[in-house]
């Protein structure tokens, strides 16, 4: 089952629709990587709003998204985590630490301007 | 483990071969959890454990099954969940329970993981024979 990725402005947003194995979420793992380089990519957005299980494989892919991406460049942002579902992760001990998680896409996009925002101001700051 | 009766007629076996079994263990688990008619967030708690307890199958045994089916005790319902393999079975289960213990270099959050989703857990493990993990959850 292949992820969506689209590309909005600078973002890549993935939506996941549906359950993903092992193999699935690998791929889109080095398939979100690789595009963070090719499309320029400054922010990555990951919609985990169809998942009804986060079990520790799919909660320590999305760990290795974002410190990945991170290193090329790009903040990931994890959003739509079902309350059940996050319910489900502290009993298991994943509790995503260093992972920008935001309520919906909505919020995620605006986590991610703001971080775009205080980046430009702190080179600006720097220059003057 | 006081006495209980499964009902049969809702007995589900999941041959566990790979990873995308994983995936269809939890969602026959979740189905059934949810047709004895517990919650969403339970539902959710119970598929979870599955899934770790499947992906362990297919990490350390390669090949196993996962069997789900709805107990009654008296005027209790709940839910049976066992995951059964003839793999290399756990040297020291008694470790293995022990928060921060993993030896695939995980996330070291496997069993005692899958023991706070459930009411109860025992692990049965002979070395070179396989592992039988029995989970339970009742509804509330």
């Amino acid at each position: 089952m292949e992820v969506p990725i689209l590309k909005q402005g600078p973002y890549l947003i993935a939506s996941i629709q549906s359950a993903l194995n092992d193999a699935d979420l690998r791929f889109l793992r080095d398939n979100l990587v690789e595009r963070v380089g090719k499309m320029r990519a400054r922010g990555v957005i990951v919609d985990v709003t169809a998942l009804d299980v986060m079990d520790s494989y799919a909660s320590r892919t999305l760990r290795d998204i974002a410190h990945m991406t991170r290193l090329r460049g790009a903040e990931t942002v994890i959003v739509g985590i079902q309350p059940e579902v996050a319910f489900a992760m502290v009993q298991l001990g994943l509790t995503l630490e260093g992972v920008a998680t935001a309520l919906d896409l909505e919020e995620g996009l605006e986590f991610l301007t703001r971080k775009a925002r205080a980046a430009a101001r702190e080179t600006a700051e720097r220059a003057s | 483990m006081p006495p209980e009766e499964a009902v049969a007629v809702l007995e589900e076996r999941i041959a566990i071969l790979s990873d995308s079994d994983v995936v269809r263990a939890r969602q026959v688990g979740r189905s059934l959890a949810a047709s004895i008619g517990f919650s969403q967030t339970d539902q959710a708690l119970i598929a979870t454990a599955i899934s770790e307890l499947a992906r362990n199958i297919v990490l350390y045994a390669r090949l196993g099954e996962v069997v789900v089916d709805a107990l009654r005790d008296g005027s209790r319902r709940g839910m049976l969940v066992v995951a059964r393999d003839e793999g290399p079975g756990i040297q020291d289960v008694e470790r293995a329970l022990e928060a921060g213990f993993s030896t695939s270099g995980g996330l070291g959050l496997g069993l005692p993981g899958v023991r706070r989703l459930m009411d109860d857990m025992k692990v049965e493990s002979k070395r070179g024979r396989g592992t039988t993990i029995t989970a339970r959850k009742w509804l509330r």
